[in-house]
Parts: C-alpha cells; structure tokens; sequence
C-alpha cells in the first residue's frame, strides 16, 4: 500500500496548516458532529449573506483526514453562492462514497480531488465527511431547505 | 497437541502459528499480517474450524427438540460444550448459559432484573427502583456501562462509578461509601481492555456482599488470556464472548450462581426455555434453559468447546506467561520511543496484554494507517470505552493486544510502525 497515495501533499498541508479553524461571530447555523467509531469531533458554524456563503468556521479534533477535509471545504464554499456550494457537495460525496472509482473534477473540487486516494479505504471516507456532514446540516440549521436534499451522508 | 494441560511447559510460538492459516497470509501488497487485535477479536484455529464442520456434516439438528439420532447427537454434542466451557472456569455446567456474546450476557441480566418488578416473591432480591444503586467503573467497556445506565433509565436506579488514577488503575478509596445499602449491582471488568489493567476482584465482591449486592464480573478479558476460576473469585454473575478466546462469533457465555439462576426471571421467552404452556400461562424450564429461547447457536457453542480443549493443551498459565513476556518487551520497546505515552501501567504487574497508547502530533487514526500499511494490524479509536478516554484525557488511543500466537519479534514490527508514522508525519 503506498502511504502517499492516500496523504496526498495537499492533504498534510492543509492539516498542518487548517483554514477557518476557531469558532467565528456571528452566524446563522451551526453543527456538531462526532465520528462514534472513534470520537473524533467537530463543531462548525456557518454565516450567510443572502444567497452566499459568507464565512465557515469551526473547531474540534480529529485525524488528519478529517481535519484537511474541513479545511479544503472552507476554502470551496466561502465566498461562493449557496448553490456552487451544495453541488460542491454533492461533488464531493460522491466522490467519497465511489470506493476509488469515481474521476473527481479539479474545476469543481480543486484541492478536494486529493483525497481520491481516501475513498479506497472505506474505515476513513467517514473521517472525510465529517466536515462536510456538519456544513451541511449547519446550512438546513441556516434555513437553507435545499441543503435537504442531495447527497445522502452516512 | 494433546490434550493434558502441560501448564508448566513454555509455550512453542511456531506450533501454535502453523494451526492458524490466516497469520500466513500477506495483506497491503505482500506484507506479512501482524495480527496485534486480538482484543476485539482472536482468530482460530484449523481446530475449531474442523470441530464445527464435523458437526454440521454429520450431526446437525436442532438440539432439545426431537428424538431422532441426529438430534440426540446435537444435543448431546452441545452439552458437551457447555461441561468444558463450565470446567474451564471451575463452574458446574448447569449454572453456564450461552448467549450471543458478552454483551448480550449482560444485557440478560439487566433486562431480567427489569422483569422482576412483576415477577414473584422468588425474584424479589433482583429488584431495582428509585433509591436503588447500580455501581460500575470508569473503565468500562460500553457492554458494561450502556446496559446498566439503560437498566437505572428504565427503573429509576442511580448509576455511580468507581474512578480511575492517572496510572490507570482503579481508585477504590471510596468503595466504603460507593458500595452501600442502597447498592444492587456491583459491574467491573476483570481485565481493561484499553489499560491491561487486571482488577482484583475480592475487595469488591467481600463489600458487595456485606450489604447484599449481586456482582457482575465483565471477564471478556480476562478468560481467554489467564487462568481463572470464577467459583474462587466468588463473583455472582460474570460474562466473556466465544470470539474472543479462538472461538467462533455469535456464541457467549453468562454465568451465574445456581441459585441466583433459579430465582431470576427470564429474560428472552418462547421455544426451548418453558416447562408447560397453556393459553392462559407458561412455566419455565430450570435453568440454563431458562435463559435460552429459541434454537441455540450449535456449530458456534461446539466450535468454543473445542477452542477451550486447545487453550487446555497449551496451559492458560502458559498462555499467561507468553503473553506477559510480549507486553513486557512492548511496555519497553515503546517506552524508549520519544513522544509515545502508554495509557495504563507500565510495568506487567497486574497486567493483561493490551498495550495502549498515544503518540504526541499524530492523531491514532493516522498513526494505525501507516501501521497497516506495513501489514501491522492495531485497533485505533476508544475501544468502545469513550468515558475512560475522556477521564485520561484523550479524544482516542493505539492499541496493539496480544494472544498465544504473536512472537516477541512482531513487537519489532509494531515499533517501526510507530517510528514510521513519526517520520511520515513530521514529527521527529
Ligand atoms: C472488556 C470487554 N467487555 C465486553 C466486550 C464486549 O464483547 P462482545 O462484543 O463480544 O459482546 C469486550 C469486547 O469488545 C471487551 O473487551
């Protein structure tokens, strides 16, 4: 097994170096998600401005997959229209639950594409969307009904 | 192997490997397995493997039900297996249950006691409501935490708990108070499995019993791993799981005190556990029956039966001592590694061989992938005991466990694992 393929560079960059990280005011929803397999935890806010994405921030501990991904996710959706986000998303997890077999798009997931390596090994696709699990039930806390629908994550 | 137990001949690492197919195989393009897991499960040997499929391709049938030949050798055969699970833990085999696993074990216990608010005066000592006090430890495995508070949810009861010191053993200066008049239950683990820690039972079964309250030994792991007598220890009840001592999945045994047994209501009704039905009313059969409805796991129970001849013919003390020089060499390999913090004793006094701990900068998660990508099999996470992990501090841990057939030098293996992830990571 080729420990690179999975922590991509980008990867361990991002988690030495997260963005949006620390709690922010104010904001419109917020989520806390914990990992049970391993009690990794997450708390992340969100802050609207109309119909975008005005900021994402968040806390909490976890493993380097989980944490990158927080991070990549911060640096897709703020500044972005809702609905960029949501397919970003939607993007995203699929990309995750594909098992390695899914060609993720750079023009959508930019950073996200580095964690195509993860999606092979099923014990951690869980650590990579845990960030996203809780953007997205931070935007339903938000108001945002569309971030119902879409991708279901388990 | 024969079958006498040589308890004082060393225990022969190659013998024991060559009867367990799965430890030669590669995994993660061609690395050796380095099975350091055998705290969540064990593997089995041909053995085992060979016990269940002679059953089933030559007995097979449903057991206490029927009179044909087939099902006298069923029920024969599984009875069997409950006089050696009995006699490996120095019990009478009417007093062994077998249930799913440990979990359900306890479970039959908590939900018996439930039942006997509205059974009759002959269950009047497994009581519990408001006022009433359930006392565990915080180093429970979630088996023996989550039943018990559901237990106090339904009933009223107050759930207390022993601590835990920093060294990780457990903190019985309060027992006095802790265990008391009020006390029902008294749940603890023989053996942590995240810490090793060994519990000695006898201070708190000599308090439980002084104010009349039933223990509950968790003994998952402690059995496979040690000699031990649970008559001796004088526990009430005490539970350990089938796939944890080379044994299939899906088989447990609860065992309780006869009397105890006869008294508590059941848990699980239906099949095989009544002694005469009516439209109107049941009554049940002794126990264990009593605790078995349905059609009981078959091939699972006589695949542990042959588990436990094999644990016999090596010696548990012998499985003890080689165990006890694998988490000696690991407790000092790891002890010498910069930034790596054992959780749990470091000495092998009172001490099982699970070995957790932390490493500074690299999350558990990420320090198990890299193990795993040189072949070293480790569990990663809170081991299903998340109370213990937040009392030590920590979000999760490492954990290398050892069995009878890992060899001192895999210890090397799970030592370049750590300094492999150290490296990867940056850290050093
Ligand atoms: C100490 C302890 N108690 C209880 C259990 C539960 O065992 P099982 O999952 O087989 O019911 C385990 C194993 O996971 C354990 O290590």
């Amino acid at each position: 097994m080729d420990l690179e393929a999975m922590y991509q560079e980008i990867i361990l960059d991002h988690y030495k170096n997260p963005h949006g990280r620390g709690l922010r005011e104010p904001y419109d929803g917020e989520s806390y998600q914990i990992n049970p397999t391993c009690g990794d935890e997450l708390q992340l806010r969100v802050k609207l401005d109309g119909d975008r994405i005005a900021d994402v921030s968040h806390t909490g501990q976890g493993c380097s997959i989980s944490q990158a991904s927080v991070s990549v996710l911060t640096d897709l959706v703020v500044d972005r229209p809702v609905d960029d986000a949501l397919a970003k998303l939607d993007a995203f997890v699929e990309l995750m639950q594909g098992r390695g077999k899914v060609e993720p798009d750079e023009d959508v997931l930019e950073d996200g594409v580095a964690f195509a390596g993860v999606a092979k090994y099923p014990a951690r696709v869980k650590c990579a969307l845990l960030g996203w699990m809780a953007f997205k039930a931070a935007l339903v806390q938000a108001g945002v009904e569309k971030a119902r629908e879409g991708a279901e994550i388990s | 192997m024969t079958a006498t137990p040589l308890e004082a001949a060393p225990l022969d690492v190659a013998a024991v490997r060559a009867d367990f197919p799965i430890l030669t195989r590669t995994v993660r393009d061609g690395k050796p397995l380095v099975y350091f897991d055998s705290g969540a499960t064990s593997q089995r040997p041909r053995q085992v493997l060979a016990a269940e499929r002679a059953y089933v391709e030559t007995s097979n049938s449903a057991v206490h039900r029927g009179a044909h030949q087939l099902a006298e050798e069923a029920t024969d055969a599984f009875e069997d297996a409950r006089e050696r699970v009995a006699k490996f833990v120095g019990v009478d085999a009417g007093e062994v249950v077998f249930t799913k696993n440990a979990t359900e074990g306890i479970n039959l216990v908590a939900y018996s006691m439930s039942n006997a608010a509205t059974a009759g005066e002959e269950a009047k000592r497994f009581r519990v409501g408001e006022g009433d006090e359930i006392v565990i430890t915080e180093m429970e495995h979630h088996a023996n935490l989550v039943p018990w508070q559901q237990l106090c949810r339904r009933t009223g009861a107050t759930l207390r708990w022993f601590g835990v010191t920093d060294d990780g053993r457990l903190d019985l200066s309060d027992i006095d108070s802790l265990i008391n008049e009020r006390t029902k239950v008294v749940a603890f683990t023989h053996q942590s499995n995240v810490l090793g820690t060994v519990n000695d039972p006898a201070p708190l079964v000599e308090r439980a019993r002084k104010v009349g309250a039933l223990t509950v030994l968790d003994a998952c792991q402690s059995v496979p791993h040690a000699p031990v007598n649970l008559r001796e220890l004088g526990v009430d009840f005490a539970v350990f799981s089938g796939h944890k001592m080379l044994g299939p999945s899906g088989v447990g045994v609860l065992y309780g005190r006869r009397e105890l047994l006869e008294a508590m209501p059941p848990f699980l009704t239906g099949g095989s556990m009544i002694e005469l039905v009516t439209m109107e009313r049941s009554t049940f059969a002794p126990p264990p029956q009593k605790f078995e409805a349905g059609v009981p796991m078959t091939s699972q129970a006589i695949g542990l039966g042959a588990a436990i001849d094999y644990l016999r013919a090596v010696g548990m003390s012998a499985v003890a001592e080689h165990e006890k020089q694998l988490t000696e060499a690991a407790l000092t390999a790891l002890g010498e590694i910069d930034g790596v913090r054992i959780i749990g004793p470091t000495t092998t006094e009172s001490r099982g061989g699970a070995v957790s701990f932390v490493v500074d900068g690299v999350h558990p998660h990420d320090v198990g992938q890299v193990m795993d990508s040189m072949g070293v099999a480790v569990r990663v996470g809170h081991h299903c005991a998340w109370p213990l992990h937040r009392r030590l501090g920590i979000p999760a841990s490492v954990r290398a466990s050892f069995y009878l057939y890992n060899s001192v030098h895999e210890i090397d293996a799970l030592v370049a694992g750590v300094r492999e992830a150290q490296r990867f990571f940056g850290v050093v």
